[in-house]
């Protein structure tokens, strides 16, 4: 067991180092060769096949990337567009987190609001979102709101679900400790609870962003013309298939974006949590 | 149900000759059909140390958290300086066998979080902790994380947290049996040096018989299903107790005592659970 200098500076090993007088091995034995080499290699054959496809059905990298260069810089578009999106994925993760992430507690804390909820949130969880998509424009209308609304309702379930998990399964012994100090429920929520479930809860948001961001585009589809969503069915429609698979890759890249900057912050606000890997 | 084997007229030793803090009166604790302890009664004088001793499965750690205030009990009662002990009082800190830090809390942040539940200002928490922090050696280690530490330094941490809240009653529930011996055996003398600073009543339950008879002023054999005091031996080694303590022919005594009652105890306990 290793001690903390002074300053309290974790010496934190990364997990897959290797002992320092061993020689690293060779490169084609190593992770970087096959992660990267593989998208490389996918991105050559698509190069090299891809012009062969009729380009009103297919379309290849180089062409993508002269697209996603006038999109960007000539006509400004794909910025205009992500922004509209982002900002109703954002909106809708945060309600999500400010409504599934207290609720869960409730629910994990006390036993008569989880027998009352435990049915409804399952079947809702269970309900293809997708299927509700119409109704709620029914309901909320074609606007940002709606929009929002839709990405909440994917949003909410991974995080509400994750969190009660997370809280439920609390090391009893620490909520001992806490009984034992004389915590109030509250406090517990600060000290014990949620510290506790936050690596559940970071996973749930991961979880929720794949789902938000699917939500996102779905009510993009059905709703007022805006956003990616929309660049995506408009280029579609007239088969400038290059143009179409711009915002796809973007929506690709967000979401690898925000599920990794996730785990950084994870990592950074969480340090305890790496000590068991 | 007391057991024969219960003899009454050791009754007197049950009791203590300093005024009573903890008072234990005819207690009973079931799990669902079984009983764990049945009519434990003694008491606990106001500077006084008891090590409960026992098999395992005897229902030691149970007691102590009966008397903490963490489980219910079924019958009688517990009264801490009179009052009677329904949940966890203030006055009242455990120290716990699995340490029971808070894996995102700092040295100084664990130490200092019975304050903060007991309501103490910010500023009056951050001016108690250091005291404590030193106290129990850990100086230096303020911001560390419990996952830094090693098992003796998070019991160090544990222990600090206890004390802060300068409890009159001092709870001990196995708190060395997660380290290693020689650990172990430094943060005996250490917690002895402590108590020596500051007596309180503590209640010591261990496995171990030295650890028991070196920190009891009286040590309370459990026996029995359900379980009861079966024997309690006084110990008349002087105090302050150091290394030198385990060289006196009467700790060795003491020991013997204590072993061949708790052993005759423990074979029997064993044959019970092959059968």
């Amino acid at each position: 067991m290793s001690v903390a200098n002074e300053a309290g500076a974790a010496p934190v090993a990364t997990t897959r180092s290797y002992p320092t007088d061993q020689q690293k091995p060779p490169f084609w034995q190593r992770r970087p060769f096959y992660r990267y080499g593989f998208v490389i290699l996918l991105l050559a054959l698509w190069e090299v096949l891809g012009p062969a496809v009729n380009p009103i059905l297919f379309s290849y990298p180089s062409k993508i990337a002269v697209a996603f260069y006038e999109l960007t810089f000539v006509t400004g578009e794909l910025p205009y567009y992500a922004m509209e999106s982002l900002e109703i994925l954002f909106c809708g993760l945060f309600f999500a987190i400010l409504v599934g992430v207290p609720l869960a507690v409730l629910m994990a804390r006390i036993k008569p609001i989880d027998w009352a909820l435990d049915w409804p949130i399952n079947a809702l969880y269970s309900t293809p979102m997708v299927a509700l998509v119409p109704l709620l424009v029914l309901w909320f209308g074609i606007y940002m709101q709606a929009k929002i609304i839709v990405v909440f309702l994917f949003a909410v379930f991974p995080i509400l679900i994750n969190t009660y998990q997370g809280v439920r399964e609390c090391d009893k012994n620490m909520i001992e400790v806490a009984r034992s100090f004389r915590s109030p429920e509250w406090k517990m929520w600060q000290d014990v609870l949620l510290p506790f479930a936050l690596p559940y809860i970071a996973a749930g948001i991961r979880l929720a962003i794949g789902r938000g961001l699917v939500g996102m585009v779905i009510a993009e589809f059905y709703t007022t013309i805006s956003g990616l969503g929309y660049m995506i069915s408009r280029y579609a429609n007239v088969f400038e298939t290059d143009k179409t698979f711009v915002p796809v890759l973007l929506l690709m890249f967000l979401g690898i974006a925000l599920t990794s900057g996730l785990k950084w912050i994870e990592r950074r606000i969480a340090p305890w949590s790496r000590a068991d890997n | 149900m007391v057991p024969s084997s219960f003899e009454r007229n050791e009754n007197s030793a049950l009791l203590t000759h300093s005024p009573a803090r903890i008072r234990v009166r005819s207690l009973l604790k079931r799990f669902g059909a079984l009983e764990v302890f049945n009519g434990v009664d003694f008491d606990v004088g106001e500077r006084e140390i008891v090590a409960i001793v026992g098999p395992s499965g005897c229902g030691k750690t149970t007691l102590l958290r009966c008397i903490d205030g963490l489980l219910p009990v079924d019958g009688g009662e517990i009264l801490c300086d009179g009052v009677r002990v329904k949940e966890p009082i203030a006055g009242v800190a455990m120290v716990f066998q699995h340490f029971g830090l808070f894996p995102w809390k700092t040295v100084t942040d664990n130490v200092g979080y019975g304050l903060r539940m007991a309501g103490f200002p910010a500023d009056e928490i951050a001016a108690r902790v250091p005291h404590f922090i030193k106290l129990v050696g850990l100086a230096g280690f303020e911001n560390a994380y419990p996952y830094q530490m090693s098992g003796g330094m998070q019991q160090r941490c544990g222990l600090a947290r206890a004390l802060a809240v300068e409890p009159t009653v001092l709870l001990m529930d196995e708190p060395f049996a997660a380290v290693d011996a020689q650990t172990r055996e430094i943060l005996q003398f250490e917690l002895m040096r402590i108590w020596e600073t500051r007596p309180t009543t503590m209640i010591f339950v261990t496995h171990s018989i030295e650890e028991a008879v070196l920190m009891g002023d009286r040590v309370f054999v459990l026996k029995g299903r359900p379980s009861n005091v079966h024997k309690v031996v006084p110990v008349d080694l002087p105090r302050p107790r150091t290394r030198e303590t385990l060289r006196e022919a009467r700790f060795a005594e003491l020991r013997e005592i204590v072993w061949n009652t708790l052993m005759a105890e423990a074979r029997e306990a064993e044959f019970q659970l092959v059968r």
